[in-house]
């Protein structure tokens, strides 16, 4: 018995002190193998007597699983050992800059003017576009703007030839929107009410830190059968508001003088302490409509225009005009 | 337009503060752009009288001197001036004085006491750099407040006039205007009143009669044209940003920015018989004030004499009649050119006038005789003389049409009620005659007012006058409708984006370029040009994207950044039959590195095909071909036209090193251009089945000549048609070891199945030599 009990703790102790997994089955072979010593007694049972071998068989192999439950757990616990030092030898430094390509960005020009787009369709505008190089006719004559009149002279114009020039607004896309819009639903007795923002590149001949030759301009148009100029003051706040972000923005409007437009108004906002101007607008002169065939009795509406480099300025704090066309890319990486 | 607050306020009886008035004349429209003080805050100033002068004794530049200030004693001061003298009269800040950054206490100057400062105009802030003490008259009165003598306490306000409000360009006009918006009264102003003892009438023809309805001319003899112009109208004409030149021409200016109707002055003598107002003929010559000879044009209007034309009317007087010092005998003039005249023609000249700017916008005709007269008045006050009876010419005068204006159309135009009885007081003040019927009036507009011909119109000004700022905003109400939108077309926003993702900044250039990149980089020797261009290298209207993207690049590689990834999205212009054509395309430019210097990947610049990965991008999973194709700005080897569904649509290629060269890029770049319309014109997705049955993959590896494109073995493999084959691609390229000079190894995959059931051995082999065949049928070897 005692002996039984001796091999179990030798063979624990032994099993404890190895911490590879080869040399631990040395040492169960020393127990369980067929040299092993509860191999031995095991075949030592045929010399005990028939009323003695159930007895002592039994005892030994409460032993033997004694052993292999140690054994085991022996094993499960170096697997593991060596599993943790594994692991432990392959981490890595996670703060390491993660690899491959990177990404670009968007001009802080198209991000105002996806942003000013977005607001505008949230309460039904669509988008319009236009020609660059425009001709006399829709960049000033259906703007009530006839030859000579002296409201030309506000507009630097570069000429392309006699008859056209470079839009120097987005206004001639309203005048072809009004015209295609007519034409399409010229069967109806009453046509669909007209909502859309003309965004695009505009030219002026004007160059120094405040004005570039070119910049980009949001025009929006609405024509329906009830829309007064008490609208257009809610819209244009509701908009700067929204575009801002700031609820308790001041929007102001003064009289102006647009020939395409009457009555006009200069619209400013608040900013800190200071009102700043942020466009033009008003409602559409009949003369306008009468260019483009609608009937100005029936159909009423306002317009209104604002530079997109101001409000980009304003809104990002960009304190120079000529930076959006330099193209420094750390100037350009920042509106990604 | 600029004038003095205190010449306005003359004018108009209002208590409004400065600030209150700015800001009540910009909501009514006319917009005060500035408000300046005319001399720097200061007190304590006053008119000195300088006794003794004797040189300091310790210093050589400065002077002690003794000056009367008024007071009992005289004072003791020490000044520096190189002007003083003894008995002139100058500014003297007294102990206690505040001026700009300084105040003046008693000092000793090197060992002498002094009890004050003698000023210089721009110690008082009335100039930006003077010399010398402010010399003033002798009759200067000693002890005066500088301030008052001067009178100081002004400010000079500018106005921003929008072009329709010409009746504002005077200030009996703006005073009207506050008048109308305070309901304040306008102040008496002297009655002219001098008796007709000139002789001489002037004889005037009018030939043109539509463009001039109306000339007056009076004829002022013995005058003297050397006197001098008093202080008080020099004051107030440099307050307008007007120069003194002599008291004739002087007073012309005067009636100019007080009554705002131009007036010229034509030396008597100098004139050869009567006056006629007529239509130059062309080729007739005219040397002006400003020494300028123009040719005239037959649609320009002249005053002419029997010689010629001596003015160009409303716009400038001729030199030869102009008035000069040795003038004794005049022909004021005062006459209404009609607007569409007089528009246009400064523009074409290249130079206006004060005179042109008021004719072109419109000037009040029942204002002539009155301006006459009031300058026939300041002349005689001031130049002596004896006014002769007018001559005036009157043909049709502008017809004011009544317009018709109705109450409810007030109401839908502003979004806002106006009852009648306001609205017939708002304009009544303004000078309109109004005949009310009902909900409905007719509205004459004042001869002064030219901006008035529609319902429109007079509702712009009863908004204005009841003001816009009472107008409520009010969320517009509308019917909710769902704005359409087509899936087929796809948002330039995802292109963009698609970019942005493989590191591409945006950029925004210029659409009018230098000439030289329309020809070097597209061999465009034809590009728009543009007539009036703000500079030589901004003269045409561009072509391609690419020479701004290259401009940019060379920008930041100027600035130090090692690899530059640009693109941009706009139009490119090019003249048509009859037109313009723009086109919207989107390029994009690549230099440097492919991936930014980084850890574990080594740096390798970026080259043909990574570039092509970036448009093959933009259109998956649409597939486009590549064709080789020199373009004047690639590379001739690595250039390659894009087509999509055999529609070209584009460009890819490296660009040309002499370009590289001559654009001073250290390293190749690698550039591309698409039409945008084929890239955001898709297709809505349509499904179809797809097969459960797993794949089969098989490779095959083959040398070909060099000269074989991969193309034209895929195209040739897709064209056999076999079974079962849904993909054919390379995945290998090797040049070099057990591969001889002149050949390339190329590796295809070739994935294979079929819908409905599994693919035997027999059926993969059989399409495999299938395609091995086509191979072969292309000079291709099977490596094995």
């Amino acid at each position: 018995m005692q002996e039984l009990e001796q091999i179990v703790s030798q063979a624990i102790q032994q099993f404890a002190a190895v911490n590879q997994a080869v040399e631990l089955e040395q040492v169960k072979a020393r127990y369980l193998g067929k040299e092993g010593s509860l191999t031995a007694l095991l075949k030592g049972l045929g010399k005990l007597s028939a009323e003695e071998r159930p007895a002592a068989g039994a005892r030994i192999n409460v032993v033997k699983q004694q052993i292999e439950t140690a054994l085991n757990a022996r094993r499960e616990a170096i697997q593991q050992q060596s599993l943790q030092s594994k692991l432990a030898a392959e981490s890595l430094d996670v703060t390491l800059p993660g690899r491959g390509m990177g990404v670009g960005g968007l001009h802080p020009i198209t991000r105002t003017l996806d942003r000013i787009e977005s607001l505008f369709h949230s309460i039904g505008y669509a988008v319009a576009e236009g020609p660059e190089i425009e001709n006399d006719f829709y960049n000033f004559t259906a703007l009530n703007m006839p030859a000579d009149h002296p409201a030309r002279a506000m507009h630097d114009t570069f000429y392309i030839d006699d008859k056209h020039v470079l839009r120097t607004h987005t206004s001639p896309i309203q005048i072809r929107y009004m015209q295609a819009h007519r034409e399409k639903y010229q069967h109806l007795e009453t046509m669909p009410d007209i909502r859309i923002i003309a965004p695009g590149r505009v030219y002026r001949v004007d160059s120094d830190a405040t004005h570039s030759p070119m910049f980009h301009q949001v025009e929006g148009l609405w024509i329906g059968e009830r829309v007064s100029f008490a609208d257009l003051k809610g819209v244009i706040a509701d908009f700067l508001q929204c575009f801002f972000e700031a609820e308790d923005l001041k929007v102001r409007f003064r009289p102006s003088f647009f020939p395409f437009t009457e009555p006009s108004a200069e619209m400013d906002m608040s900013w800190g302490e200071r009102w700043l101007e942020i466009g033009g607008c008003g409602m559409v002169h009949p003369n306008v409509l009468k260019h483009v065939g609608i009937d100005s009795e029936k159909y009423i509406g306002f317009a209104f225009g604002v530079g997109v480099e101001r409000l980009a300025m304003l809104r990002y704090g960009v304190n120079d005009l000529r930076l959006f066309f330099e193209n420094d890319v750390q100037f350009l990486k920042q509106f990604s | 337009m600029q004038f003095s607050e205190t010449w306005l306020r003359s004018l108009v009886d209002t208590s409004l503060s400065s600030e209150a008035l700015s800001h009540l004349l910009t909501m009514a429209g006319l917009e005060v752009e500035e408000i300046k003080p005319v001399a720097a805050d200061f007190d304590k100033v006053v008119i000195a009288e300088v006794l003794s002068k004797e040189k300091h004794p310790d210093a050589d530049r400065l002077n002690v001197l003794t000056v009367n200030v008024g007071q009992a004693a005289p004072l003791t001061i020490v000044c520096g001036a190189a002007n003083v003298t003894v008995g002139m009269k100058a500014p003297c800040a007294l102990v206690g004085a505040k001026l700009p950054g300084i105040e003046i206490k008693q000092a000793k100057v090197r060992g002498v006491a002094s009890f004050g400062m003698m000023c210089s105009e721009k110690e008082l802030g009335l100039a930006e750099e003077s010399t010398g003490l402010l010399v003033l008259p002798a009759d200067a009165k000693t002890g005066v407040n500088i301030r008052e003598y001067l009178a100081l306490n002004d400010q000079l306000f500018t106005l921003k006039l929008t072009p329709n409000r010409s009746d504002c360009l005077s200030l009996q006009g703006i005073a009207r205007e506050v008048a109308v918006l305070t309901g304040a009264k306008i102040l008496p102003q002297p009655k002219p009143s001098f008796a007709l003892t000139g002789t001489r009438k002037a004889e005037v023809k009018v030939a043109a009669a539509e463009a001039c309805p109306r000339y007056i001319a009076r004829v002022i003899s013995g005058v003297d044209a050397q006197a001098i112009t008093p202080d008080w109208m020099q004051q107030r004409l440099e307050r307008s940003g007007l120069r003194s030149i002599s008291a004739i021409v002087d007073v012309t200016n005067y009636v100019l920015i007080e009554l705002g109707q131009p007036l010229h002055a034509f030396d008597y003598a100098k004139l050869q018989g009567g006056v006629e107002v007529r239509f130059a003929h062309q080729g007739e010559k005219l040397q002006l004030l400003n020494e300028q000879l123009i040719e005239l044009q037959s649609d320009m209007l002249v005053i002419a004499d029997s010689k010629g034309p001596i003015a160009l009317a409303g716009i400038m007087g001729g030199a030869s009649s102009a008035v000069g010092a040795a003038t004794t005998e005049i022909l004021l003039e005062s006459a209404f050119f009609m607007p569409s005249v007089i528009v246009g023609k400064s523009r074409r000249l290249g130079f206006g006038s004060d005179s042109s700017y008021r004719f072109e916008r419109g000037v009040d005709f029942e204002n002539t005789q009155a301006a006459l007269d009031r300058a026939t008045q300041l002349i005689l006050d001031i130049c002596g003389g004896q006014a002769g009876a007018v001559t005036e010419v009157l043909g049709k005068l502008p017809a004011r049409k009544p317009v018709n204006l109705r109450v409810a159309r007030v109401q839908r135009v502003l979004g806002v009620s106006v009852a009648a009885e306001e609205i017939t007081r708002i304009l009544t003040s303004l000078g309109m005659q109004t005949t009310r019927n009902g909900e409905a009036f007719q509205v004459s507009p004042p001869s002064y007012r030219f901006d008035m011909e529609i319902e429109e119109d007079l509702i712009e000004e009863i908004a204005r006058v009841y003001g816009y700022e009472n107008i409520k905003p009010v969320p517009p109400q509308v019917s909710m409708k769902i704005l359409p939108q087509s899936e087929s077309r796809r948002p330039v926003a995802s292109v963009r984006q698609t970019l942005v993702l493989r590191e591409y900044l945006e950029s925004i250039n210029y659409a009018f370029v230098e000439e030289v990149w329309e020809r070097d980089l597209c061999g465009n020797t034809t590009p728009i040009p543009l007539k009036n261009p703000i500079a030589s290298q901004m003269s045409v209207m561009r072509s391609s994207l690419l020479g701004g993207l290259l401009n940019a690049v060379r920008t930041n590689l100027a600035r130090k950044q090692p690899r530059v990834r640009l693109f941009e999205i706009g139009g490119c212009f090019t003249a048509e039959a009859g037109g313009y054509v723009q086109q919207e395309r989107v390029a994009g430019l690549a230099y440097g590195s492919v991936a930014s210097e980084q850890w574990g990947v080594s740096a390798q610049s970026v080259d043909f095909f990574d570039v092509k990965s970036d448009v093959e991008a933009l259109f998956a999973p649409r597939k486009l071909s590549f064709e080789a194709m020199p373009h004047p700005a690639s590379y001739p080897g690595r250039s390659a036209r894009i087509s999509l569904d055999g529609q070209a649509i584009g460009w890819v290629g490296e660009l040309h090193p002499q370009w590289q060269q001559q654009y001073d890029l250290p390293q190749s770049a690698v550039w591309f251009e698409l039409e945008l319309n084929p890239l955001v014109t898709v297709n809505v997705p349509k499904a179809i089945d797809i097969s459960r049955l797993p794949m089969v993959r098989r490779d095959i590896a083959v040398l070909v000549d060099e000269n074989v494109t991969v193309d034209s073995l895929l195209a040739a493999m897709q064209a056999g048609n076999v079974a079962n084959v849904v993909e054919i691609a390379l995945f290998d390229l090797y040049r070099g070891k057990g591969v001889v000079d002149g050949k390339k190894s190329l590796a295809f995959r070739v994935l294979m199945q079929d819908t409905r059931k599994t693919l035997t051995d027999i059926e993969i082999d059989q399409s495999i030599l299938n395609l091995v065949t086509v191979l072969k049928q292309k000079g291709a070897l099977l490596r094995v």
